[in-house]
């Protein structure tokens, strides 16, 4: 199979211009005539349905949340990047683009993100139209600041909620269609999978969580926008009901995976407090501007911070980094600190946690600076563990947060599927091997707002697509394959229960496959998950019945897949054989310990092809060309 | 810690719902109280009984998922949190908990602890929206927005749409989320072109859909887990005036 990124040649400045120009069109009265099925509703779902609705195409979105709203990106706290340069402190879309290539660790697509950097300023245009109330300056003008390292403030931030604010934006502009009748929306309806006519994605199955009732959608084309997959590791900082089906579902069905190894890890997550917990929760990075981390140098050390004297305190990070110190990016500070638990030097329950001290800036700045600062998150912190950051050093530990694998897409964002569309942290395409800060929000509503409303009209004008109901026999057969694995689990009446199954899954997943990575340790996991998976299958109990709302049978088929899909990851883990970003191959490190990339062997995206279940799968390349960012070592010495 | 929860279970919106007695032993103090249903919902199926049915996603307090009345207080006892930040330290061994859905005409039980609040969904579209096309808006900072009113707009922005303060008022009213979403568009200058049809059209939508009138009890303050002001009730309703008296026939 060959892998054609449709990357425009030429200037790269102009090129997304260019490549807009020669899209072929719809005429706007035979835009009503195409239906488009859009799955998912965050913000890339809900940006596209509702300005496919716009441009006047039939719409049909599916969200298995009771509302369009609560979908999770609504939980991104810290910004949206955009190249506005309002500060004027030296900030273009070249230096976004710059940095972006550069943070993925140079496993990115130049052209993609170029585009991603220049839309960027539409999107602050929009967001600010629909009303979404961003920070001010007291004159009236937007607010900024830098996030997560960057050296320009060109982050766009809506108190610690911006996500929420944006995704209401959105989610207004979605209802306000389907007030208009252009957009129908269906809550509470989990997609199982796609349906694929002579070739060409032609619609989906579902089945209605109310009722149980499954049934299909057909259209002519079809849009995924169904997040991310960290809900792999059971504990993650996802919502509960993220889950990777769509986009597994799909690549059963033909679409390639890129790079699913590439899983970015945040480092101040709360830890968790026992084996009841079900999720962990993000602290925000900026915590690391003046809290200092830290550990005793004595493993197993039971005492009390308070109890434990300065010069038997390991700083690790200021030690290993004396320029970044506590601010090293998100993959080295979350590896360093895992490091320091694995030497049993970690702190709280179980050890598996690090100090985020703030007794020397109580000190230099005084209580009140201090509280004004970081006040709300002392607070969410003390509401969960039930101590004082002011008192006692916040416990933090590293924790899945986002992954930047996903769907292979084109530059159309379309996937090897013609048809199918893939949108959001849901496809592959902008981050890299590591995501900055702020940036997965912008490119979220780039997909949704301004790329693939223009470059799905290509693929209907320019395709013949053959009338296609939903009683096709295709759809009938896909319908009765989904019943037929609801029959299944139900059937399955073993002893254990599905999230018996998930939290093993993640465990294993954790350790394998988690922040570091080791060939022997990959392997193994390519032998456990095979069995566990069957495990599964033979011994889930599925409560209740498939005729009504059953909490624990949608939660039982998203960990049917997560179990297929888990095996994948560590055979991409395990075939590159360099570490990069949020990979960390423990073979491939500098004396140092630092990542060593290996660009003359790995300069490409890993794109997977399904071959069947239990069976390897096959591996597709798509090399890398940097003709505008140099390939660099990244140094945070 | 030892509880005894009595929770209400109700198979449909067809049948009748009634309490039912649960042991939960063994809780930790640093559960969340959802974390502590998860451990009773384990148990039931080990014991091959269906888990008690209660919404929930983020569980850190933004999607507006979950929601139950604790003891009688929407999101239990805690003032400014949702139920997943709640935690089992806020309760003492030996407690008894009374856990009931949202009760309101406009949220119909789906099935034991979970609500049907499309009514919500369809507030915004009457109007909860600046109706703006992708790709023609002016440049984000052509238009000043005072901060002071671009802080009192995202005051209001805050809420989750959780529908606690439907559940804490005595006549099940919506006002609390309508005034929400009113105050945060018509605050901001890009709401200003339909501030008036905004404000008449979700007022409307309210009567429709079967939420009661605000008659200024407050309770809806008190359980919001975002703690919006009441204030924006007294906005809406000075906006729902000025539109009447604009919208009244004009004369020669």
């Amino acid at each position: 199979m060959e892998l054609r990124s449709q990357i425009p040649s030429g200037p790269i400045e102009t090129a997304w211009e260019r490549h807009r120009f020669d899209l072929k069109l719809v005429n706007p009265a035979n835009k009503r005539k195409y239906t488009v099925i859009v799955v998912g509703s965050g913000l890339a779902g809900a940006s596209a349905a509702a300005t496919l609705a716009e441009l006047g195409y039939n719409v049909e979105c599916f969200c298995f949340q009771d509302s369009a709203r609560r979908a999770h990106s609504i939980a991104a706290q810290g910004g949206i990047n955009a190249a506005k340069n309002y500060q004027n402190d030296g900030d273009s879309v070249y230096r976004l683009f710059y940095d972006t290539v550069k943070g993925g660790d140079f496993r990115a697509r130049e052209g993609n993100v170029y585009r991603l950097a220049e839309i960027s300023l539409n999107i602050i245009d929009q967001c600010v139209a629909q009303g979404v109330p961003f920070a001010r300056e007291y004159g009236g003008s937007l607010a900024n600041r830098s996030f997560g390292g960057a050296q320009v403030s060109r982050t766009f931030y809506a108190r610690g909620q911006t996500g929420q604010q944006l995704l209401l934006g959105a989610y207004q502009a979605l209802q306000r269609q389907i007030a208009a009748g252009r957009v129908h929306m269906f809550t509470r309806c989990d997609m199982l999978d796609v349906v694929v006519v002579n070739g060409r994605a032609r619609g989906i199955v579902v089945r209605d969580l109310e009722t149980g009732k499954i049934s299909s959608r057909a259209a002519h084309a079809v849009v995924l926008a169904t997040g991310g997959y960290s809900n792999v590791y059971f504990l993650s900082t996802n919502a509960k009901g993220c889950n990777v089906t769509a986009t597994w579902r799909a690549h059963r069905r033909g679409a390639l995976f890129a790079n699913p190894c590439f899983t970015q890890i945040h480092p101040t997550s709360i830890p968790p407090s026992g084996e009841h917990q079900s999720k962990l929760t993000l602290m925000s990075e900026s915590l690391r501007n003046d809290g200092r981390i830290w550990v005793p140098k004595r493993q197993g050390d039971p005492r009390d911070a308070s109890a434990i004297a300065e010069d038997e305190r390991d700083y690790y990070l200021e030690r290993l980094y004396p320029s970044f110190g506590n601010l090293t990016p998100r993959d080295v500070a979350s590896r360093r600190a895992k490091e320091v638990c694995d030497e049993g030097r970690g702190v709280g329950p179980g050890g598996q946690g690090v100090y985020l001290d703030f007794r020397d800036a109580i000190k230099r700045l005084g209580r009140e600076v201090v509280e004004d600062r970081y006040g709300n998150l002392f607070d969410m912190y003390e509401q969960i563990t039930g101590e004082v950051p002011y008192e006692v050093p916040m416990r933090i530990y590293p924790a899945p947060h986002f992954t930047m694998g996903g769907s292979w897409v084109d530059y159309n964002l379309m996937s090897t599927v013609p048809g199918l569309h893939v949108i959001g942290e849901a496809n592959f395409s902008d981050h890299g091997a590591n995501r900055l800060g702020a940036s997965a929000l912008m490119q979220g509503l780039a997909d949704g707002y301004f790329i693939l409303p223009h470059t799905i009209g290509d693929y209907l004008a320019g395709t013949e697509l053959e009338t296609v109901s939903a009683d096709h026999a295709d759809f009938k057969k896909v319908e009765r394959e989904a019943q037929e694995r609801i029959n299944k689990l139900l059937a399955a009446n073993g002893t254990r229960t599905v999230d018996s199954f998930h939290r093993e899954l993640g465990r294993l997943m954790w350790d394998k496959c988690g922040m570091s990575r080791s060939a022997a340790g990959l392997r193994d996991a390519v032998e456990q998950i095979p069995a566990l998976r069957e495990e599964f299958w033979s011994n889930v109990r599925v409560t209740g019945t498939g005729e009504d709302y059953n909490q624990t049978l949608e939660k039982a088929g998203r960990v049917a897949d997560f179990l297929e899909f888990a095996e994948l990851m560590c055979y991409d883990a395990l075939q590159r054989n360099e570490s990069c970003g949020g990979h960390f191959r423990e073979e491939y490190q500098t004396s140092e310990g630092e990542a060593q990339r290996d660009d003359e062997r790995f300069a490409y995206v890993a794109a997977w092809e399904f071959t069947g279940v239990g069976s390897e799968p096959r591996l597709h390349k798509e090399r890398l060309e940097f003709e505008h960012v140099k390939l660099a070592q990244r140094s945070y010495k | 810690m030892h509880l005894t929860l009595h929770v209400w279970r109700q198979a449909n919106s067809k049948t009748a719902g009634r309490f039912e007695q649960y042991d939960a032993t063994d809780v930790s103090p640093h559960m969340s109280f959802l974390e502590m249903l998860d451990m009773v919902n384990e148990r039931l199926t080990e014991e091959r009984k269906e888990p008690i049915a209660f919404e929930h996603d983020c569980r850190e307090g933004i999607c507006g998922s979950c929601g139950m009345v604790i003891n009688g207080t929407p999101h239990g006892p805690k003032v400014g949190v949702t139920v997943c930040q709640l935690h089992m330290r806020t309760f003492n061994d030996g407690d008894q908990i009374w856990i009931e859905p949202w009760r309101a005409r406009a949220f119909p039980v789906i099935k034991d602890l979970v609500v049907d609040r499309n009514a919500l969904d369809r507030l915004i579209q009457a109007g909860g929206y600046i109706s703006v096309r992708t790709g023609s808006a002016p440049d984000a900072n052509a238009i000043p927005v005072p901060k002071e009113k671009a802080d009192s707009a995202m005051d209001a922005a805050a809420c989750i749409g959780c529908g606690a303060c439907v559940a804490a008022c005595p006549n099940a009213s919506a006002m609390l989320f309508t005034s929400a979403k009113v105050a945060h568009l018509n605050l901001l200058p890009q709401g200003q072109p339909e501030r008036f049809s905004r404000v008449l059209e979700m007022a409307a939508q309210m009567e429709e859909d079967g939420f009661g009138h605000c008659t200024n009890h407050g309770a809806c303050q008190t359980a919001c887990p975002k703690e919006i002001s009441t204030d924006f009730i007294a906005l809406l309703n000075r906006e729902l005036l000025m539109a009447a008296v604009t919208s009244l026939p004009q004369t020669a």
